[in-house]
């Protein structure tokens, strides 16, 4: 009798305390908060951005799934599944005026790839389900359509440096064309040229000069050319040879012509040989064998080796130094400048060589691309001390407020 | 523009330059070698010095068309899958290629034996810098000085870091001047034309 009473009283209670159990747990699984689908802005298409507000409860168990169906009644795919304390705002790499929620939000990227393919233009109902293992809780479905985007707001800002640094070299170039006598560093290495040249013509020997082991998409070949013409007229004024060897048969095509212009241009047009500039090989090392046999066997007065440069940078300076001819390096392959450096006579590190050819032709127009490239340097460098001092200030203060500014001049990829 | 516009119109364009400029390429090919047996071919006609070696580019061009023509594109390295030209590069190219990298060690020492001879304040700085460098980096110098890794690193990561992004920053800022220069024509002269 006693064990049935207790039983009745057992299942009474189990019975009424049932519904109060799922009430709670009904109360604590919120579905989530603000849930939002829009396209992924900034981007190249078929990619979904899901946000919606951070949950309350935190814990390991607790778990957000995403649903999406071809038509609001379904059937919906499960394609993404992750724990609640995954997936933020502030996880996103992007600048503050391209931020679509709240830094504490929760933000999704879903992208077409793998199970998971999305059109361009085709709707999608997508829905969100947190589920802590024993119960689960869904949101309304959202519907959204992915599209490619024709800008990415997140590089603004770096759009608007370069306009301002564009519009700087413009100007800088109009001022150079009023005042044509501008100031400018000297520049040893090319202060050089002049003697180098001299010299061969004196040694009756020729000059080697390379225009880098790079293709003619890379700016540092495209300089090197630029200062091919203005040794090729020097060396034309002189009389003196001129061998150019090339890698690439694009370059020895577009240096022949510069050449052959330079030559024309100083009234030489007869000394010009096609032969002077020629083809030898795209390979790395058959090239740099084949250039150090000219370096011996014709012992040029005088070396040129300008542009990009690999590990033939200190195999050619070495062996140019050994034939015993004045070398006149120029590079913006950090990695190799210290080979040239300590193997040549002259080095243009960098920027100089970008700055040769205005040097060499004191042309108000080139002049004026160094002076706006003086104000961009002058820029940085303020942008530099700001950086220091707001992210100096940010954390003496535990403040985030002022990297908004120091975003300014972030680079967002 | 891809870097701003996100666009597959844009990727589009991007794929199309290059195919064009592969195209381009590969009839430019043409020009570089007829430049080079215009070049070989006058030097062995005329008896210069070295003209030897022009013959002996010749006969290795020879042989490594010949190869790849007679094999008929099947393996004769069943182990490695290569073809007769494959095979000639494989085992005559890639050597030479190694041969010519490894001299390379050779030509760092005659460098540095030049570079640090400390005939100046920088090439003293450089010489110190090294000593520095080599001490930290090596297994031994760690177990004689316990420190000297970790200023090795110290010059590397503050120092070298430091210089290296300076030179950069000039470097970007030289490069964007001359896209400009040639985007709104300024610059003519890698065209073989006048500047403006």
């Amino acid at each position: 009798m006693c064990k049935r009473i207790v039983s009745f009283v057992f299942t009474v209670v189990v019975m009424f305390l049932s519904p109060l159990a799922s009430v709670v747990v009904q109360a604590q699984l919120q579905p989530p908060q603000d849930f939002r689908v829009m396209d992924t802005p900034n981007d190249g298409g078929r990619s979904l951005t899901l946000g919606w507000r951070a949950s309350t409860f935190d814990g390991p168990s607790l778990q957000y799934r995403v649903l999406i169906a071809m038509a609001v009644e379904g059937p919906y795919q499960e394609v993404a599944a992750f724990s609640n304390n995954q997936h933020f705002q502030k996880d996103t790499k992007s600048p503050w005026w391209a931020h679509l929620f709240e830094q504490n939000n929760h933000r999704f990227d879903l992208k077409s790839g793998g199970q998971l393919m999305l059109s361009d233009g085709t709707p999608y109902w997508v829905k969100l389900v947190i589920d802590n293992g024993m119960d689960s809780s869904e949101t309304q479905p959202l519907s959204a359509t992915s599209f490619p985007n024709f800008f990415n707001w997140a590089q603004a800002n770096n759009l608007l440096l370069l306009i301002l640094f564009t519009v700087a070299v413009l100007f800088s170039i109009l001022r150079a064309r009023k005042n044509p006598h501008g100031f400018l560093r000297r520049i040893e290495g090319l202060d050089a040229v002049e003697e180098a040249i001299g010299r061969a013509t004196e040694m009756g020997k020729p000059i080697l000069y390379l225009t880098g082991s790079a293709a003619m998409d890379n700016p540092s070949t495209i300089a090197a050319t630029v200062v091919l013409s203005e040794v090729a007229k020097k060396v034309s004024a002189y009389e003196a040879g001129l061998i150019v060897p090339h890698r690439d048969p694009i370059v020895l095509a577009i240096c022949q012509e510069i050449t052959k212009e330079a030559y024309t241009q100083t009234g030489h047009p007869d000394a010009y040989k096609t032969e002077m500039n020629f083809y030898i090989t795209d390979d790395q090392f058959s090239y740099t064998a084949a250039v150090q046999g000219i370096m011996l066997r014709e012992r040029p007065a005088a070396i040129f080796m300008l542009g990009y440069y690999y590990a033939e940078s200190l195999l050619l300076a070495e062996t140019g130094h050994e034939a015993g001819a004045i070398q006149i390096a120029g590079t913006d392959a950090d990695h190799q400048l210290p080979f040239f450096f300590i193997a040549c006579d002259y080095t243009l590190m960098g920027e100089e060589l970008y700055a040769a050819s205005a040097y060499l032709s004191r042309e108000p127009v080139m002049v004026g691309t160094l002076r706006a490239q003086d104000m961009g340097k002058a820029v940085l460098l303020g942008a530099l001390i700001l950086g220091v001092a707001i992210s100096t200030i940010g954390e003496i203060f535990q403040t985030e407020t002022l990297m908004y500014v120091a975003q300014v001049f972030y680079d967002f990829k | 523009m891809q870097y701003y516009v996100p666009h597959p119109a844009s990727e589009a364009l991007l794929t199309s330059a290059s195919n064009w400029m592969i195209i381009i390429g590969g009839f430019a090919l043409i020009l570089g070698l007829v430049s080079l047996i215009q070049l070989h071919m006058n030097r062995i006609q005329r008896n210069v010095e070295g003209w030897g070696y022009s013959g002996v580019l010749f006969a290795a061009m020879f042989v490594m068309v010949i190869a790849g023509i007679l094999a008929g594109g099947e393996n004769l390295d069943s182990e490695r899958e290569l073809t007769g030209y494959g095979w000639t590069y494989s085992y005559a190219m890639v050597p030479l290629q190694g041969t010519m990298f490894s001299l390379l060690a050779f030509f760092v020492a005659s460098a540095a034996y030049r570079a640090f001879r400390a005939r100046t304040k920088e090439a003293a700085l450089l010489l110190v810098a090294a000593i520095l460098m080599m001490w930290g980096r090596v297994p031994l110098g760690e177990y004689l000085w316990a420190f000297s890794g970790d200023i090795a690193q110290w010059i590397l990561n503050v120092i070298n870091s430091s210089v290296r992004r300076a030179i950069l920053i000039g470097v970007s800022l030289g490069m964007i001047a001359l896209s400009i220069k040639i985007i709104f024509g300024i610059e003519r002269m890698y065209l073989g034309g006048k500047k403006e």
